[in-house]
C-alpha cells in the first residue's frame, strides 16, 4: 500500500485522513478535529471545529471552553467528510470515548483512541469494528501487565480504607480526575455506601458523570468543609498532581494510595513513595490488545503511543504488517508524573 | 508460607517504621520457632545461594510461558527485577489448584536446600512444580527466595527492634547474636531469644560502632579537647578475633574471611587468647599504605598465591580494642581503649597501630584534613575521648570527615534502566571524555541527582537514543555532568586506562558544551600527580 493511498497519514498537526481533509485528536489548529475522548492530550483547544461523541460533550466544555464548536455524534451515526463516511463506535475507555471508523470506497480503517475491554460501569462496552487497518494505542504493551477485575480492585481499596478508619487515619487515593475517578466510584457501590471526598479538581467531572446516569458513592467536595472537619477515616481521592502539595497538609497522618496500571509494578509505587498501589486502568492489558487486534481482523496495525516497538515486532512475528505511526499522545491517564510518553 | 507472604505484604505496603517493626514482630510471635528462624535469616538480608541459576530460572519461565526470547527479555527490562518478571508472567497461565500451603521452614528445607547440586532436570522439575502449586499470592515471595534477592527494606536494626519487640531481650545482646554464620532453624531462633546468653559462639564478632559523615560546622562538636583525630585510612573494615586458639577476621558486612589474608592471620595469631581487634585493612609496604588498587586485587582472592602476597603484602591497621582477657570493653571509655591497645601492640611490627593526630583548634583540624590526601588517607576520624563502642550508626560520638572530592566534568554516553525502585527509569549512566575526537568512557554513576532531574533525564534519553544494545542506550552526546570521585589509579582493563574511585553526579551542568568538559590528558595529568 502506498502512502498516497493510506486513508490515515501522520502530519506535524497530528493524524490526518487525506481524502476527508480532517484530523483526529490533533495537536496543532487545524479547521476539522474529529476527538476520540475528553483526556487533555487528545482533545485540545483551538481547533475550528470538532466533532465528537455526544456523551463527551460536556467534558469537552469543561476542557474547551462553553462556546466551543462541537458537534455531538451518537455511536454510529454516521457523517461525510466528502467522500469519506466517518462514524463513531465505543471504546470503553471513559465516558463518551470512541473509536473512530473511517471507510472510503472499500477500505475501512479504524482509530482506537485509548481502549479497553475491561467491564467499566461509567461507560459503554467496547465494540469490534472490523477494518483493514486498525491504529491501535499500546500503552501497556507488555505481557506482565494482565488486569485484575476493577470489581476486586474496588474491593481491595475498600478494605484499604476500613483498615485506615481503624487506625483512625485518612486515606488519601490519588487517580485521575477524569474516567478512573469515576469508574472507583462507581466500583465501590459494590462495597459500601459511604460518602467520599472529593479534590476541586474533580467535583465538575463527577457532577458530569451523574448527570449522565452513572451510579456513584455519594461524594462531598474537600472544600466544602470546616477547617477544623477531622478526616481520620474519610477516603478522599484527589488527582496526582495533588501529591506532596500544600493541600494535602490537612489530611493529618493520611496513608496514600495510587489506583493506576502502572501500580502493576512494585518499583513504580516505590519509587513514588505511595504505601499502597492498586492496579487499574483504563488501556487495554497486553491480552486485550492482542485480542482486539484479532478480532477486528486488520492485516495492518499501526500503534500511535506507548510501547509501540514491543507490540509491532510481536505482530510482526505473528505474521501482520505493523509499524509504528508515532504520535505524541502524552499517557495523560495513567501517567502521574515521571512516566514519558515513551 | 501464608503467613510469611502476608508479613511481606504488610511490609510492603507501609513505609512506617513502626509499621513494620510491628509486622515483624506479630509474626514471630505467631509462627513456630523453626520458621521464624529462617525469616529472621531471609529479612537480615541473608540469601539461600546457589539454588538456580538466573539463567536457566529465565529459560524456565520462558518455556512455562511460552513467551519469545526477545519478548521476555524486553518485559524484564521494563520491571527490572527478575522475581517480579517472573511472578507476573505465570499469572499467565490459568491453572487450578494452587492451593499448596507449605510452612515456610518446610519449603526450604525439604524442597528448595535439595536443589543445590541436584542435576538441571530435578531443580527444574521442582520449580516448576512449586510454580504450579503454590498460591499466585505467594509466588512473588517465592520467586525472591529463589533468586536469591529477597529485599523488603528491613534494615537490620529495623529487625533488631522487632525480634526486641517479640521476645524483650535487649538490643544489643539480639545483635551479637545476630552476627556471624548461623544455621537458621528451630535451635537457632530459641537461642536468639533465651534469656540466658548460653556458650559464647568463639568466633562471634561484636557488631560494628560506624561513625556519621560530619556535620557542615566542625564548631558544633564543642571543646575540641574532648576529642581525638585520626587519619580515615581507606581500606577494608576489619574485625579481627583471636578466641579459643584460633582466629577470625571479619569484614564490615559480617563476611568471614578465612584464608584471604593469612598474613593478618598470622598476626593475629600471636596476640593472647581473648582478644577482638577493630581496625582496618590496608595494602602496606614499609612506612605507607599502597594505592587502593592493590588491596582490591587482594579483596577477590580467596586463597592468594605467593606473587599477590609479595605484590600486595596487607596489614591491619588497629585502632580499638573490644575485648581484651576475654572481657568485653566496649563500655569503658575510648581513651582506655585505645591505650590497653597501645600497650598490647607495643614493639610489634605485624599489626599497625592508628596513631591519634592533634591540633588546637578546629582550624587546625581543618587544616590537617587538607592534608589527608598527601597521606593517602581519606581525611580524619573524629571519636569523642569518652565514647563506649556502640551499635551500629549511633550520630554524636564519631565522625568521619572526609576530604572535599576531586571533580571532573564529563559527557553523558549511556544510559541503562535501573532495578528495584529505579525500575523502568534510565537511572544508570556512562560518562566520558574526549581523547582526541573520540569519546572514551570513564565513568559509571548511578547517584546524585533529584529525582525530579532523574525523571527529565529519563524522558530526554528516551527522546535521544540513538542506538540501542539491549538494555543499554547510547544517547546523543549533550549534557556535561560535574563527577564527583576519591581517585584515580591506572586501569588497564578500561579503554581509557584509568578508572575513578567512588565516581557520583554531583551535578548537571547545562552551562557546559561539550568543549567544555575535561578530555583525557586532564586526566591523566591527575593520574601522574601524587595523591
Amino acid at each position: 500500500m502506498t502512502a498516497a493511498a493510506d486513508l490515515i497519514i501522520l502530519d506535524d498537526h497530528g493524524l490526518y485522513c487525506p481524502l476527508g481533509d480532517f484530523h483526529v485528536d490533533p495537536w496543532r489548529r487545524v479547521p476539522r478535529a474529529v476527538i476520540t475522548h475528553g483526556h487533555g492530550d487528545h482533545a485540545r483547544p483551538g481547533m475550528g471545529h470538532y466533532w465528537a461523541e455526544q456523551s463527551s460533550l460536556p467534558i469537552l466544555r469543561k476542557r474547551l471552553g462553553r462556546y466551543a464548536p462541537l458537534e455531538g455524534l451518537a455511536y454510529g451515526q454516521q457523517v461525510r467528510f466528502g467522500d469519506v463516511k466517518v462514524s463513531l463506535h465505543p471504546a470503553g475507555h471513559i465516558l463518551g470515548s470512541a473509536q473512530v471508523r473511517v471507510e472510503h470506497g472499500e477500505r475501512v480503517w479504524v482509530i482506537s483512541g485509548d481502549f479497553k475491554r475491561d467491564a467499566d460501569p461509567t461507560c459503554a462496552a467496547f465494540e469490534v469494528v472490523p477494518c483493514d487497518t486498525f491504529i491501535t494505542e499500546a500503552t501497556f504493551a507488555y505481557p506482565v501487565y494482565r488486569w485484575p477485575l476493577a470489581r476486586d480492585v474496588a474491593g481491595e481499596i475498600h478494605a484499604w480504607w476500613q483498615h485506615c478508619a481503624e487506625a483512625g487515619r485518612p486515606a488519601v487515593l490519588f487517580s485521575y480526575a477524569l474516567g478512573k475517578a469515576q469508574r472507583i466510584l462507581a466500583e465501590l457501590t459494590h462495597h459500601t455506601d459511604q460518602a467520599v471526598l472529593l479534590h476541586g479538581a474533580m467535583v465538575d467531572l463527577v457532577r458530569i458523570y451523574r448527570e449522565a446516569g452513572v451510579d456513584m458513592l455519594p461524594t462531598t467536595p474537600v472544600a466544602d468543609l470546616g477547617r477544623k472537619t477531622s478526616f481520620a477515616g474519610r477516603l478522599i481521592l484527589a488527582p496526582p498532581s495533588a501529591a506532596g502539595s500544600k493541600w494535602l497538609r490537612r489530611f493529618k497522618n493520611a496513608e496514600t494510595g495510587f489506583a493506576s496500571g502502572w501500580m502493576q509494578i512494585r518499583g513504580n509505587r516505590r519509587r513514588r513513595g505511595y504505601d499502597r498501589g492498586f492496579v487499574i486502568s483504563d488501556h487495554a492489558d497486553w491480552d486485550s490488545l492482542i485480542r482486539t487486534i484479532e478480532e477486528c481482523g486488520a492485516r495492518q496495525v499501526l500503534a500511535t503511543h506507548g510501547d509501540t516497538e514491543i507490540l509491532v515486532r510481536h505482530l510482526l512475528e505473528r505474521g501482520l504488517e505493523a509499524k509504528p505511526l508515532r504520535a505524541p499522545y502524552g499517557d495523560e491517564e495513567d501517567a502521574g508524573g515521571d512516566q514519558g510518553p515513551d | 508460607m501464608r503467613a510469611f507472604a502476608d508479613l511481606f505484604d504488610r511490609l510492603d505496603a507501609t513505609t512506617s517504621t513502626r509499621s513494620k517493626v510491628s509486622a515483624i514482630a506479630d509474626y514471630l510471635a505467631a509462627v513456630p520457632a523453626r520458621d521464624a528462624g529462617w525469616a529472621v535469616f531471609l529479612l537480615s538480608g541473608r540469601r539461600l545461594k546457589r539454588l538456580v541459576g538466573a539463567a536457566e530460572l529465565r529459560q524456565w519461565i520462558r518455556e512455562y510461558t511460552g513467551l519469545a526470547d526477545w519478548l521476555f527479555e524486553s518485559a524484564y527490562a521494563h520491571v527490572g527485577d527478575l522475581a517480579e518478571t517472573t511472578t507476573l508472567l505465570l499469572a499467565r497461565r490459568e491453572v487450578a489448584g494452587r492451593e499448596l500451603e507449605l510452612p515456610l521452614a518446610t519449603l526450604i528445607e525439604a524442597h528448595l536446600l535439595p536443589l543445590r547440586g541436584a542435576d538441571e532436570g530435578t531443580r527444574k522439575h521442582k520449580v516448576m512444580t512449586l510454580w504450579q502449586d503454590l498460591p499466585l499470592e505467594q509466588q512473588f515471595v517465592f520467586n525472591k527466595i529463589i533468586t536469591g534477592a529477597f529485599r523488603v527494606g528491613v534494615s537490620q536494626r529495623l529487625l533488631i527492634r522487632a525480634l526486641h519487640q517479640a521476645c524483650g531481650i535487649d538490643e544489643t545482646v539480639l545483635a551479637h547474636r545476630l552476627m556471624g554464620q548461623w544455621d537458621p532453624g528451630a535451635a537457632f531462633y530459641e537461642r536468639l531469644v533465651a534469656a540466658d546468653d548460653g556458650e559464647a559462639d568463639i568466633a562471634r564478632p561484636y557488631p560494628f560502632f560506624l561513625a556519621s559523615p560530619m556535620p557542615e560546622d566542625a564548631g558544633e562538636l564543642g571543646d575540641p579537647a574532648q576529642w581525638i583525630a585520626e587519619w580515615k585510612w581507606d581500606g577494608i573494615r576489619a574485625q579481627v578475633v583471636r578466641r579459643g586458639g584460633q582466629c577470625f577476621i571479619w569484614s564490615r558486612g559480617e563476611e568471614l574471611m578465612v584464608g584471604r589474608f593469612p598474613e593478618v592471620e598470622a598476626a593475629a595469631g600471636r596476640l593472647p587468647d581473648g582478644t577482638v581487634i577493630d581496625g582496618e585493612l590496608l595494602a602496606w609496604r614499609d612506612d605507607a599504605p599502597l594505592p587502593f588498587a592493590l588491596l582490591q586485587q587482594r579483596i577477590g582472592r580467596k586463597s592468594p598465591g605467593a606473587t599477590t602476597l609479595a605484590k600486595a603484602p596487607v596489614r591491619l591497621m588497629a585502632y580499638d580494642l573490644l575485648e581484651a582477657e576475654g572481657q568485653d570493653l566496649r563500655t569503658l571509655p575510648l581513651v582506655q581503649r585505645r591505650q590497653r591497645l597501645a600497650e598490647l601492640l607495643a614493639g610489634r611490627d605485624d599489626m599497625l597501630l592508628s596513631t591519634t593526630v592533634a591540633a588546637g583548634d578546629w582550624q587546625g583540624y581543618a587544616a590537617l584534613r587538607e592534608q589527608a590526601r598527601g597521606r593517602a588517607t581519606e581525611g580524619l576520624m573524629l571519636k569523642r575521648r569518652d565514647s563506649t563502642y556502640q551499635v551500629g550508626r549511633k550520630r554524636g560520638d564519631w565522625w568521619k570527615w572526609k576530604v572535599t572530592p576531586q571533580t571532573l566534568d564529563a559527557i553523558l554516553i549511556y544510559a541503562r534502566a535501573g532495578h528495584g525502585r529505579r525500575s523502568n527509569l534510565f537511572t544508570d549512566y556512562t560518562f566520558a571524555v574526549y581523547d582526541g575526537d573520540e569519546l572514551v568512557p570513564v565513568a559509571k554513576a548511578y547517584s546524585g541527582l533529584t529525582d525530579a532531574e532523574i525523571a527529565e533525564l529519563d524522558r530526554w534519553i528516551r527522546g535521544h537514543t540513538r542506538e540501542r544494545f539491549g538494555p543499554v542506550r547510547a544517547v546523543e552526546p549533550t549534557w556535561v555532568f560535574e563527577l564527583a570521585f576519591e581517585g584515580i589509579h591506572p586501569s588497564p582493563r578500561h579503554k581509557s586506562g584509568l578508572a575513578l574511585r567512588f565516581p557520583r553526579i554531583s551535578r548537571w551542568r547545562r552551562d557546559l558544551g561539550l568543549a567544555d568538559a575535561d578530555r583525557l590528558e586532564d586526566l591523566q595529568r591527575l593520574l601522574a600527580t601524587p595523591t
